[in-house]
This record gives structure tokens, C-alpha cells and sequence, in this order.
């Protein structure tokens, strides 16, 4: 190993590769519930080729490479669990390209949500992409891998659904594109291809290593506004959803469900976020909005919170703070959640479920929800905040879930970014020929396998 | 026939719906009533029309808002229990639910105030736009008793500023017409500045700008304190400018029509607000309502108006 560690170094230079126990302590784990599990080294390299260079030298020792970005997946799909070596990409952050009149970005795969997002804003103001409620040190490559979403998930779908194509390092060495990329100059679509990047979509870095990417980019607005719409009844939800999103004009959805504060406590609330070029329009959108679900409005059953404009900043805020305080209410620093894919109609059972596996585990809870496209389906998300330093909080949040994985299966639901107990629930239930495709498909890209080894195994 | 809102075909159509009011009976009035307070400062014998048309609405279980609205407001601004015992002195302002705006006083004109904020001393008026008499009925008497059991009592102070005219609305009016004791007597914030500005007069530089008034609902429950208002106008230089919306034509700022899922209603009151205060060449808006600043005070700032507290206006001419 201590020759493999010298010839890394002689590929990025010294201070970009470590063995340091505190490095490998470090990288170890996330701030979620799976245990550490430590790298023997850590790597950073600041270009394509050092990253080809780096999987030939690793595809030929066999040691495993686990890619990382920001390290924020919660669920430890970033540890070494055969040991090998962590790929840290972070020093691979440049943005390499805007096409305004096209509307997408290209970025190297270290490039963080922050980065880009402040970017656009120095550069292109008229500019904004999808920007997920992670911290912004989150990277776009990271969170397009995991099938992220984001406060434009209503307008364009998943973070991969924006995807424009993907430059890729495969385990083998070879640098391979996919999307327009692959065949012009420009990174303007997937299409018309056949669209190989979905080998490297939802596969938790077992596939190859991104080095480049193209994202869509979409209008920023100069008026923006939210509603919050507030009901009783989870099995009203669905239809909400379904009738606000069918006036296609919000950004983004994300409904919540908390105990804390007491106010919310029982009342399903969903946020809605619009844009618009002018107050006119601004207007418009908003008596459409309110229109959808004048049903319940009118009935008095469900409408929506009287928010002065003073009072709106703090939901307009992106990415949104308020995860982050809840991330840290019981304090220590943990935190992971669930979040389950699944279609909106399956949204009160969901709910409940949640509420039961809470008061089964005595968990301090945060439910909610983001929308995806006109409906099409929702992240349904179980927020369990636990202290690190109490091993009894962290099995208590292990057991709420695991609990949460095998409900959201059961409802029809898939865990979104799992972790490797929830990777073998899926397994369990996918169809085998799918799975058997998978591997194969896993064994052509990666014949030694050494990419992110132990994920998407039985 | 005053009222601004509701159509009525005529003074006979009013009537009868009135009528069917004062009888407890269904009327459109129940479900149209944009609860403005006006119709108690039109009422000029006193007989509470208002207050009648709640209870009426609360009775019939008629929901001027969506359940859940109300009942997670019903819920934010409850009794917290949080309240702690304090020695105050003269004068003790009151600020309300509006923990926030306590900066607010200071300076010469408040010199020595102790200030009193929290949900435990809520005057809960609020609930006026929510057909919920029995809340006023069942939070008022409490409030009261943690305003005196807490602050003035064993600080043998008798007297309290009202900072908003909804708490001073609450401590005369509603507690008069819902039977409610008031051991304290409630000093309106205009009364508690105009005595003020007569104490210091020299420090007053008259600031020579037109101002525009946003007279709140609130207000309608203390109609004779509208003249006090004026008399501090003229001691600070300021020229009330003769709005189309003032006095006892005054339009809601459209915070509660919001509330009602009015919003339509509610963009109409607020571009009439703004667009008399603009014909008018005034250079401030002046709020005595927290809430109809915040509901207000961007629209107003966005078309070059300044919004402002009366308490801040004053502040100004005082030099602070």
C-alpha cells in the first residue's frame, strides 16, 4: 500500500494525497447513522488526467476507489468499506461554461451547489439552477448521482432529470462522454442518444467517476413569492398536490409536517414557490395557485396562511435554512433521513406511517415532502435528528430507519439514496432480471471490481 | 349604508339584513362581513354592532376563515406560561404580541418606560375577525390578571400605554361590552405622546412634510383618539394630507382579507390605499398598526413613500 500511497502522490503531487490517521479518521464517516469505516488513504486530484491516472493505477493493484463529493449524502455512501482509497473531488470545482441562450452550465465534478449558484448571481444574474437544501458545499455531481431535487424540482423534475450530459472516468481508465457532449461541441441535451448516463445515475459510485457535467439552467426571476397552504386531512393531500401543480406555475413544492413548534403540530402545510418577471405576472400566478384548491378554501377546510410580506423572507431564502436547525435540534450533530420516492397519491399513508414509527421509536421527528414535476411524483422524507454522542440516540434513529425503509417499500415507495441496509431491502424486492442486468452491466464498466465495493451487493 | 365592503341595493335591503342580525337570524352579512370594525364607530348610540355580528357568526358556527388558519393561529398566540414577575415604573408601555417593535421606545419621549411584550399578555382582539367571541371571552381576563399580577401590582402602577390601539380598543370597548374588569386604566399611545410633547415643547423641530395617515380598524374602537392624532400633528410641523381614505372612510390595509383568502380584495384595498396617499404628494405613510405596516410598508416603500410608526414620526421631530 505504502507504494501505491507513493504513486498517487507522484500523480497529484504530495500534498493532495494522505494516509494520515486523522485524514482516514476523518473520511471515515458522515454525519449519518451507518459506522465508520476508514479509507486507507485519501486523494484529491485537480484534473481529468490525474484522475485517469488514478483509477489505471487503482484498477491495476485492485484497490477500491470510493468517489466523493461533498461528503453530505448522510446515508455513508461515501465510506470505504473495503478500505482502498477515497477519491475527493473537491479540488475539481472550475465552471467551465454558461450558455445563457441555451440555458446550462458545464462544471467540473467537484463544483459545489454554492459555487455555482453564487456564479450565476455575480455573472448571470438572469440565470439560476436547481439549487437542493443541502449545504452549499453540496456538489452538483454528487447530488445529480443521487437523483437529487431541488427548489426547481416542480419546473424541471429531478436534479438528473437536468442533466445535460457527463464526462466520466471509468474504472478501467477510459474517459468516455455521454449526451450531446459526446457527439458536438456543446452540452445542450441527452438527446437524441442513447443515454448512457444512466449507468451513472443512481448507482452510489460503483459505475465510474465523474469529472465533468452539464447542467440545465433556468430563468431567475426579479419577483418572487410563496404560500403556505395549511390542511387537517392527509388523505386531501394527493389532490392538493395534484391540483396545484396542475396550473404549472410554481417552482418548487415541498409540503412539511412537524410537532415543534406546537402551532404546526397535526396540520400538513405546503410551501409554494413562484417567480414571475413582473408583479403582474407575480399576481396572475398566485390567483391560479389560489384558484386550484378553491374547492377547500371555500369549504373552509384548508387555505392558506396570512403571511405579511415581512414574514416571507425566511421561506424565500435558498437554500432554506430551516433543515439545518432541525438538524441540530437534539444536539451532537447527527442527523440522516429517509427519503422515499414514491407516487403522490400514496402521500396520507406515508404520513401516518411516520407518525407511528416516531412514537415507536421516540424520535424527534421532521416529515416532509418535495414535489416533482406536475406531480409526477414526491421525495417523501423522514428527518430523525439523534446526538452522536449518545450510542443509545444513534440506535434508537438506526431502528426508526430502518423501520422507515421497509414502510416506504411497503407503501410502494423506494429509499432514495440508501444506505447499505436499505440498498439490500431493494434488492430484495427488485426484480431479478433487473438485478442481474445491473451486475452485469457492473461488470463490463468495472471488471475488477473496485468502484465503491459492498454497495448494490446482496 | 356605510359600509364600504358589502353591496346593498339599498337602505331597505340594509335593514332587512340588519334586522335579521338583531333577530339571530341568517344573513349574508355573516358570511360577507370583511370585519372591519367600522360599523361600531358608525353606530352612534353605542349598541355594539359589531360585537353582535360576531357573536352571531361564533353562534352559527359560520368560519370567517379556514379551520386550519384559525386554529394554528389559535395555537401561535396562546398563553405561553412564560411570563415572569417584574418591577416596572411610570409610564409601563405595553407592545403586545409585537415583541419585536420594543425599540421603539425610547428616546425623550419614552425616557424612563418600562416596556411589557409576550404572548401572555396578548389582548387577543384579533379573534374579532375570526368569530371567536368565546377566545376574547376566555384569554381577555386572564391577560389582565398576568398584566397585573406580574407588572403593576406590586409595582403600584395603575396606568398603562397602550402602543397599539387594538390593546387600548380591547381595555375600553370589548371589555366594556363583554363584561370584562379592567382594574388599570388604559392610556391610548396618542394621549401618553401628546401629554409628552406638551412637557418637552422646546425639543420639538417642526419637520414640515406632508404625511399621509393609514387610520387602522383597530382604531374604530377609540374614534374620539383620531383627534388627538391630529393635535400631535400640528405640534410636530406634520400635515396630515386630506385623504379620500381617512377618517371614518378609512380602508383596511388588507392584512385580514388575506386571512380570509381574500386576496383579490385584498390587492384592490391595498392599490387604492396607495394610490390615494400618492395623489395626495405625501411623503410619509404613517402607521399606528404594526400589522398594517407589515402588510403595508413594502408597497408603500416600493412607490417612494416612506412607512412609519406615528411613535418613529415623532421620534424625528424630537430629533432622534
Amino acid at each position: 500500500m505504502n507504494d501505491f500511497i507513493r504513486q498517487l502522490a507522484d500523480i497529484t503531487g504530495p500534498g493532495f494525497v494522505s494516509s494520515e490517521p486523522e485524514e482516514r479518521y476523518l473520511y471515515s464517516m458522515d454525519q449519518g447513522t451507518m459506522s465508520p469505516a476508514e479509507p486507507d488513504a485519501v486523494v484529491m486530484p485537480g484534473s481529468t488526467e490525474e484522475v485517469r491516472k488514478i483509477m489505471l493505477l487503482a484498477n491495476k493493484y485492485k484497490v477500491p476507489v470510493v468517489p466523493m463529493g461533498g461528503g453530505l449524502v448522510l446515508s455513508g455512501l461515501t465510506r470505504a468499506l473495503h478500505g482502498g482509497i477515497i477519491l475527493d473531488m473537491k479540488r475539481m470545482n472550475r465552471i467551465l461554461q454558461i450558455n445563457p441562450k441555451s440555458r446550462y452550465a458545464v462544471v467540473e465534478g467537484g463544483a459545489s451547489e454554492g459555487m455555482l449558484q453564487a456564479y450565476l448571481k455575480k455573472h448571470h444574474p438572469e440565470l439560476k439552477h436547481s439549487m437542493p437544501d443541502a449545504p452549499p458545499i453540496a456538489t452538483l455531481a454528487g447530488n445529480i448521482c443521487i437523483h437529487g431535487s431541488g427548489h426547481l424540482s416542480v419546473l424541471g423534475g429531478f436534479h438528473s432529470d437536468m442533466l445535460t450530459g457527463m464526462e466520466i472516468v471509468l474504472p478501467t481508465g477510459d474517459i468516455m462522454r455521454t449526451g450531446s457532449c459526446s457527439v458536438s461541441p456543446e452540452w445542450f441535451a441527452r438527446a437524441p442518444l442513447p443515454d448512457l448516463s444512466g449507468l451513472f445515475i443512481g448507482w452510489s459510485g460503483t459505475t465510474g467517476v465523474v469529472t465533468k457535467l452539464g447542467i440545465r439552467l433556468f430563468p431567475s426571476y426579479s419577483h418572487n413569492d410563496m404560500l403556505i397552504f395549511v390542511c387537517e386531512d392527509a388523505d386531501l393531500m394527493p389532490d392538493v398536490i395534484s391540483r396545484l401543480t396542475g396550473t404549472q406555475v410554481a417552482e418548487d413544492m415541498t409540503p412539511w409536517m412537524t410537532p415543534k413548534p406546537e402551532w404546526a403540530r397535526g396540520f400538513l402545510h405546503i410551501n409554494i414557490s413562484y417567480g414571475a418577471h413582473s408583479k403582474k405576472e407575480l399576481t396572475f400566478k398566485r390567483n391560479l395557485l389560489q384558484a386550484s384548491v378553491k374547492k377547500y378554501s371555500d369549504q373552509k377546510i384548508a387555505g392558506f396562511l396570512p403571511l405579511p410580506p415581512t414574514e416571507k423572507s425566511r421561506f424565500l431564502k435558498i437554500p432554506s435554512p430551516d433543515l439545518v436547525k432541525f438538524a441540530d435540534i437534539r444536539k451532537g450533530g447527527g442527523f440522516e433521513y429517509v427519503g422515499a420516492i414514491m407516487a403522490i397519491e400514496h402521500f396520507a399513508e406515508a404520513y401516518r406511517a411516520g407518525l407511528q414509527i416516531a412514537r415507536m421509536y421516540n424520535v424527534s421527528y421532521s416529515m416532509g415532502a418535495r414535489i416533482i414535476g406536475a406531480g409526477h411524483a414526491m421525495i417523501f422524507f423522514y428527518a430523525y435528528a439523534f446526538n452522536r454522542a449518545d450510542p443509545e440516540d444513534i440506535k434508537r434513529a438506526q431502528h426508526a430507519l430502518e423501520a422507515t425503509n421497509t414502510a416506504a417499500l411497503e407503501i410502494g415507495g423506494i429509499p432514495w439514496k440508501s444506505e447499505l441496509p436499505a440498498q439490500k431491502q431493494i434488492i430484495n424486492k427488485m426484480d431479478q432480471n433487473t438485478f442481474n442486468l445491473m451486475n452485469q452491466i457492473r461488470s463490463v464498466l468495472d471488471p475488477n471490481h473496485i468502484m465503491n465495493p459492498g454497495n448494490w451487493e446482496k | 349604508m356605510k359600509c364600504q365592503y358589502i353591496e346593498f341595493t339599498g337602505i331597505s335591503d340594509a335593514k332587512a339584513e340588519k334586522s335579521k342580525i338583531n333577530a339571530g337570524e341568517e344573513s349574508r352579512v355573516l358570511y360577507e362581513c370583511l370585519t372591519c370594525y367600522a360599523c361600531q364607530e358608525y353606530c352612534q348610540f353605542g349598541n355594539n354592532p359589531f360585537y353582535l355580528l360576531i357573536e352571531l357568526q361564533e353562534k352559527k358556527g359560520v368560519l370567517t376563515a379556514p379551520k386550519p388558519i384559525v386554529e394554528e393561529q389559535l395555537r401561535m398566540m396562546s398563553p405561553k406560561g412564560r411570563i415572569t414577575r417584574q418591577k416596572v415604573r411610570s409610564p409601563v408601555v405595553n407592545m403586545c404580541a409585537f415583541p419585536m417593535l420594543t425599540g421603539c421606545v425610547r428616546g425623550k419621549l419614552f425616557e424612563g418606560a418600562s416596556v411589557l411584550s409576550g404572548n401572555d399578555i396578548f389582548c387577543n382582539i384579533m379573534w374579532l375577525h375570526f368569530a371567536k367571541n368565546s377566545v376574547i371571552r376566555d384569554r381577555v381576563p386572564k391577560t389582565i390578571d398576568n398584566i397585573m399580577s406580574f407588572y403593576l401590582k406590586d409595582s403600584k402602577i395603575d396606568e398603562m400605554v397602550c402602543f397599539h390601539d387594538e390593546c387600548y380598543g380591547t381595555y375600553t370597548s370589548v371589555a366594556e361590552a363583554f363584561g370584562i374588569s379592567v382594574p388599570f386604566k388604559p392610556v391610548h399611545l396618542f394621549d401618553y405622546i401628546n401629554r409628552r410633547l406638551d412637557e418637552i415643547p422646546d425639543l420639538i423641530k417642526p419637520i414640515n412634510e406632508k404625511i399621509a395617515y393609514q387610520r387602522p380598524c383597530s382604531n374604530r374602537l377609540s374614534p374620539e383618539t383620531d383627534k388627538i392624532l391630529d393635535e400631535i400633528f400640528i405640534k410636530i410641523g406634520a400635515q396630515r394630507v386630506p385623504r379620500k381614505h381617512d377618517r371614518e372612510n378609512a380602508l383596511c390595509c388588507g392584512g385580514v382579507p388575506r386571512a380570509l383568502q381574500r386576496d383579490e380584495l385584498a390587492d384592490e384595498l391595498v392599490e387604492k390605499n396607495i394610490s390615494d396617499m400618492l395623489s395626495t404628494g405625501a411623503k410619509y405613510c404613517v402607521f399606528n398598526c404594526p400589522f398594517c405596516m407589515a402588510t403595508l410598508g413594502q408597497e408603500v416603500a416600493e412607490h417612494g413613500l416612506m412607512p412609519i410608526l406615528v411613535s418613529d414620526l415623532v421620534l424625528i421631530a424630537l430629533g432622534e
